[in-house]
Order: C-alpha cells, then structure tokens, then sequence
C-alpha cells in the first residue's frame, strides 16, 4: 500500500501553486515571471499556476529588494502560507538587494526578511533562468553554480617559478 | 459564433506546437545576451576598476597584505550591466552567456580571486599574474610599507627622504634587469 502511495506521488507529483508577491521590484521581474506562464514558456504543462491569495499557494516567489514599506507586510504572508512552502526568490534584488542593497530604503533582499529557499538570479532573469530555477526547485534539473575560488602565485611561488594557474591550463 | 471558434481552431492547429521544449532542452541565448560574469583569474592584477563602476557594489576588494589582493564577486546581486566588463584594462571580465544559475544556497553566488600584486621597478603598475616572463625581465619592487616608513624617518631632517632613492627592503625575486 505504501509502496502505491510512493508510486503515485511519482507519477503524479502535486502541482505549485505559485503566488507572487512584488515586493518593491521594479517591474521587469513581474513581466518575466508572467511570461513564463505564456504558451511559449507554459509554466502550466509542470502544473505550476498563479493564485491569488497566499492561503492557496505552495511557493511564494518574490521579486524586489523588499522595501521597509512592505517588510512587514511580507512577513505576515510568508505566515499564510501553509506548511510544506518553498520560498523563491526570483531577480537580483530578491536574491541580494539588487543595485539598492545598502540603501535606507529597502531591507536589502528577500532573505533578510523572510526565509529564502530558492534564489534566481538576474536583472530581470530570463524567463528560461525563472523556468530553470523553478525545474531546480523540483528536482527535476540540478543546479549549475558553485563557489569558486581562485589563487594567483605568491611572491615565495613566484620566486621559485611555480606558476599552478598556468599548470591547472588557466 | 460557431464560424468564429472553428477559424480559432483552425489557427491554433495550423500554429502546431509554439512551446519550447525548455528545460528538457537547451535554449541558447541571443548574442550579446550578458548572463553570470565569468573571471579569468590569471588575467585580474587587482586595480579595482570593476569595483569602481559596478552599481551594485558587487565587487569587493580586500588586502591580505602589501602585495596579495582579495577581489570578491558577490554576484548574487549583479544587475548584468556590463560595466566591469568594460572597464577591465586586461578583460579579465567577461559576461558569460550563462543563465542557469537557480541555487539554494547564498555561498553558490560568491567568487573569490586572490591577486598577487607585483608591481613594475620602474612605473609601480601592477603586473598581470600571466606575464611571468616578463617578471625577470623588468623586475618588480617587493614594496613593503612598514619597512619603507621605518627607514624612511632618519632621512626626514635632511630634505623629503625620497622614496625613491631607498633600496627595497629586500631583494626582489628575479632581480632587476
Ligand atoms: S532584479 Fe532587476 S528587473 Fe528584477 S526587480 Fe530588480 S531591478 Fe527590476
Ligand atoms: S555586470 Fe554590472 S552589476 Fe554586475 S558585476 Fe559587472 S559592473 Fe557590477
Ligand atoms: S577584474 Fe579587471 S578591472 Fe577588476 S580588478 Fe581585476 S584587472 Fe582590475
């Protein structure tokens, strides 16, 4: 019986209902995301749809540096969301503030207000980058970045003329 | 009423399949589409020039020492204006056609690049790390501040002291032409 209910939660995966809060984006971000539900990028054939209240929805996605204005505002619906949610934010300044990281006006990013699950980068990101992070957020494609970290020659490699970013073919 | 909805499904099945096959498929992005900043790391000498212009302050820079530079790109906030790219004098900078860059975790947004700064004998400019032939053959001054300070103050009475008629205070690997 339980192997059943596994099989069927593989066949027929739920659907994300997705509700999207602005949260002082600019705009470009909101037209991306709704073009992402346009026949052309059909969002809907992995059952993701927009909701209109945040009591009906699984993923919230928000765009916006999160201004002080809406802050609060924000919190109390990332509260209506019921349990299991994911928390997506989409754009650079959902992600990390944006150009407007340090101003007075904003909080400066999604995750310093609320609990971010899933960040897209992108100013506005493609609509491919919203779809992408939405398939990563499903499981269905792994993510591509990592931290990377490089290192040039110290004066003491230098001198004994080792050069291991010429070694490692950079 | 009915002519109408058979012309629209004539047109809707004349239009087949407008969909894209994404993300099963790849979608390449037009050409100059600037996507994620890819950084060549034996090309940056450190100038700071990308940390400069960049809008979004997604460029630090922090110094180890005299000579070792740490550039941080904490791109989670980059707007893709492209102004790094621009500016960089060794194009160490370029905007990569990457955009697939959904991730859960902060710290995936971050690259670090330490430079090593070694800087001409003769102008003070700054070497980029691929021109390491280069290096014995116009030399580059080992500069350390505290040494240079520390023997700079007896010369002070007598006139300006001079930077610049102050041996370096060590001798620096590969030597001066
Ligand atoms: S990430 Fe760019 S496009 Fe999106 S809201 Fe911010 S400024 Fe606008
Ligand atoms: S593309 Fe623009 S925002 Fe991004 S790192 Fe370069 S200068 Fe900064
Ligand atoms: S990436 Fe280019 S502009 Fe930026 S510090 Fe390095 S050399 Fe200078």
């Amino acid at each position: 019986m339980r192997l059943l209910k596994d099989l069927c939660r593989k066949v027929f995966p739920r659907s994300l209902w997705v509700y999207h809060a602005n949260a002082g984006a600019c705009n470009g971000c909101d037209i991306e995301a709704i073009n992402v539900l346009t026949p052309y990028y059909d969002a809907e054939r992995f059952g993701i749809r927009l909701v209109g209240s945040p009591r009906h929805a699984d993923v919230i996605l928000i765009s916006g540096p999160v201004t002080r204005q809406v802050a609060p505002a924000l919190k109390r619906l990332i509260d209506a969301v019921p349990r299991p949610r994911l928390v997506i934010a989409c754009g650079s300044c959902a992600a990390g503030g944006g150009a407007w990281f340090d101003s007075y006006a904003t909080m400066g990013g999604a995750d310093q207000v609320v609990p971010v699950d899933y960040y897209i980068p992108g100013c506005p990101p493609r609509p491919e980058a919203i779809l992408y992070g939405v398939a990563v957020a499903m499981g269905l494609v792994p993510k591509q970045v990592a931290p990377e970290a490089y290192r040039q020659e110290t004066l003491a490699e230098l001198a004994q003329g080792r050069t291991h970013l010429q070694e490692a073919g950079k | 009423m009915l002519l109408s909805k058979l012309r629209e499904a004539i047109i809707c099945l004349r239009a087949g399949r407008v969909t894209l096959r994404y993300p099963f498929e790849p979608h390449d992005p037009a050409p100059g589409f600037r996507g994620k900043i890819a950084v060549d790391p034996a090309l940056c000498f450190g100038c700071g020039g990308c940390a400069a212009v960049c809008p979004a302050g997604v460029i630090l820079l922090r110094d180890r020492d005299q000579l070792n530079r740490v550039v941080e790109f904490h791109w989670a906030r980059c707007t893709y204006c492209g102004r790094c790219e621009q500016v960089c004098p060794e194009g160490a900078i370029t905007m990569s056609p990457q955009y697939e860059t959904a991730t859960n975790l902060p710290a995936d947004m971050v690259l670090t690049l330490d430079v090593f700064m070694g800087p001409c004998q003769r102008c003070g400019r700054c070497f980029p790390a691929t021109l390491h032939e280069r290096l014995p053959v116009t030399g580059f001054r080992h500069d350390d501040h505290h040494a240079r300070a520390g023997a700079l103050q007896p010369a002070r009475p007598g006139g300006n002291g001079g930077a610049r008629t102050l041996a370096p205070a060590a001798p620096a690997a590969g030597g001066a032409a």
